[in-house]
């Protein structure tokens, strides 16, 4: 962690400074065309023009959308508890930017003499620090809802963090299967583990796992229940305005730039890709920026198909499908990583034969059992 | 200075800072977000010595999970009106300062006897975190103490369904009765 400190002289501090810096713009600028994106492709879907106005087709509509906001009144309600009030969109937005810390764009490039990766700090944790950063994201709303003082707020906030505690796990069980197979948990390991296959291949259950929870770590549709409209005004930020309310915009944004980076770091093989041999540094990163509008383009291809889930279905869902579904993912996972060390090649081909023996087993049990639950557990609609 | 004495002596004020500040809040909530402060300098601490694992679990479990559980309780039971300072225990604080001064007594000595408050820093990265802390720490759980580890987890387990359990055997009989009232 603190291992390169001893050695580091200014010109490092003042290469690691202006990697942050860049990072932090480069993020903001992303969101920036990202909301722009999301409007145009769901204009093109719904066969509107989209926004127009503000720059060639309409992409300062979100500067123009953010000066708004920043010149809005701010308004604190009565019943608010102050601080909290104004600390839940800071919170709200700040783990999101931290979270990209870990995550390598590309390659690197030798500056003065020196390598510069693409990437601010290659934790050896760096799995790990991802799930803190996504774990801390549930303050901002939590907070926001309890101190508006108001009840769709409160209302939509524990919605909220019911949901992100529930998906959480479900997708920490996805990247344990991911790290697993990888055998590291350090970002730039999991990259390079992945020169010959993406891990979204072996590891499809994992990625699908990994984007569904994703899309519910974001409070996007089809999982934007802690906003629902139709129920709770507009949920934890409904007492919020101006600048404050551009925080959670923003941070809600970042949040899905970084579950898509991380999507493509751990499953689709990170910045890597055929590239020509000049200009060497340059492709590893085009070939992440493509891959992460790749994944964004999916997620609001999803927001714009399919209607909001309801609480109770999303509940049931993540507990009882996503996470047995995960749970025993990882136990495949293991089988597969652990077996053929161990015991030599032959016993992956014996265990996956009594996994299916069990499992037809299992299935001529299940009609025995079936009917006493039906009975026992339904409740009357 | 060291960097890691740096980064101890700017966290180690906040660290006691918000413990203090913690105890003297009158607000559920507001005592519970010092806490989480605190865990997070805790965290800081961990990492400094030479432990990430450690850090990134204790920002998962106990900042992430633990206090949110804390934080969605105190919502749900709506503790907005500030607790009352009347004491319900007779005779609490006194017990409370023969005891605290004793657990003090006791992490001093266990610290100075064990770990040495007076010798030098160890150095955990060559005795202790051999091939890497995530690494090392893995080869303790999973290998040294795995029975020990397997069956606390299945402890816990067993604990969180009966749990379960104990909670909703009444919630289960009304609803069979409202089922059955509607049939």
């Amino acid at each position: 962690m603190l291992e390169a400190a001893p050695e580091m002289d200014w010109l490092d501090w003042i290469l690691l400074v202006a990697r942050v810096v860049v990072v932090f713009f480069a993020v903001l600028i992303s969101v920036m065309l990202l909301i722009w994106m999301e409007r145009k492709v769901a204009a093109d879907m719904q066969t509107r023009m989209g926004p127009m106005r503000a720059g060639p087709r309409g992409v300062l509509i979100t500067l123009a959308d953010g000066i708004k906001l920043f010149f809005k009144e701010g308004i604190t309600p009565t019943l608010a508890d102050r601080p909290v009030y104004l600390l839940a969109p800071v919170i709200a937005m700040i783990p999101a930017f931290l979270a990209f810390a870990v995550i390598p764009f590309g390659t690197g490039v030798t500056l003065f003499g020196r390598h510069v990766p693409f990437q601010i700090a290659d934790l050896n944790v760096g799995i790990l620090w991802v799930l803190a950063m996504g774990s801390l994201m549930v303050y901002g709303i939590v907070l926001a809802g309890w101190s508006s003082g108001s009840n769709y707020p409160l209302l939509g906030s524990i919605r909220s963090t019911a949901q992100m505690i529930s998906y959480e796990v479900g997708m920490g069980l996805a990247l344990v299967a991911v790290l697993m197979y990888s055998g590291s948990l350090q970002m730039s390991q999991i990259v390079a583990s992945q020169d010959r296959v993406w891990n979204a291949i072996p590891q499809f259950p994992a990625f699908a796992i990994y984007l569904i929870a994703g899309l519910a770590e974001t409070n996007r549709p089809p999982f934007d229940l802690p906003e629902a409209e139709t129920e709770l005004v507009a949920g934890y930020f409904t007492e919020y305005s101006g600048i404050k309310f551009a925080m959670f915009y923003l941070g809600e944004y970042v949040n899905l730039v970084v579950v898509s980076s991380i999507a493509v770091t751990l499953f689709l093989g990170g910045w890597r890709g055929p590239h020509p041999s000049f200009v060497a540094w340059l492709w590893p990163l085009l070939w992440f920026i493509a891959k992460v509008v790749a994944v964004v383009y999916l997620y609001i291809w999803v927001r714009l198909t399919l209607p909001r889930i309801r609480y109770d279905r999303l509940m049931s869902f993540g507990w009882k499908f996503l996470i047995p579904i995960g749970l025993l993912w990882v136990l495949a996972t293991g089988a597969v990583v652990v077996l053929p060390d161990v015991y030599g090649k032959g016993a992956l081909l014996t265990g996956a034969l009594i996994v299916v023996g069990a499992i037809l087993v299992a299935s001529l049990l299940w009609p025995l059992i079936a009917p006493r639950r039906q009975s026992a557990g339904e409740t009357p609609q | 200075m060291a960097p890691d004495q740096i980064v101890f002596w700017v966290f180690a004020p906040v660290s006691v800072g918000s413990a203090v500040a913690m105890l003297f809040q009158r607000n559920a909530i507001h005592a519970a977000l010092f806490l989480i402060v605190n865990f997070f300098t805790l965290a800081v601490f961990y990492l400094v010595l030479g432990a990430p694992f450690l850090f990134a679990v204790q920002i998962i479990v106990y900042a992430g999970a633990i206090m949110v559980l804390f934080l969605f309780v105190i919502m749900l039971l709506g503790v907005d009106r500030e607790e009352s300072l009347v004491e319900r225990l007779r005779g609490q604080r006194p017990l409370a300062i023969v005891l605290g001064l004793g657990l003090a007594a006791e992490i001093f000595v266990t610290a100075r006897a064990s770990l040495g408050l007076a010798r030098g820093p160890a150095n955990f990265d060559e005795t202790v975190n051999v091939g890497g802390n995530a690494q090392a720490l893995s080869h303790v759980l999973f290998r040294d103490y795995f029975l020990p580890f397997e069956v606390t987890s299945i402890l816990l387990i067993v604990a969180a369904i009966a749990a379960m359990v104990l909670a909703q055997r009444r919630e289960r009989t009304t609803v069979e009765a409202a089922g059955e009232a509607e049939v």
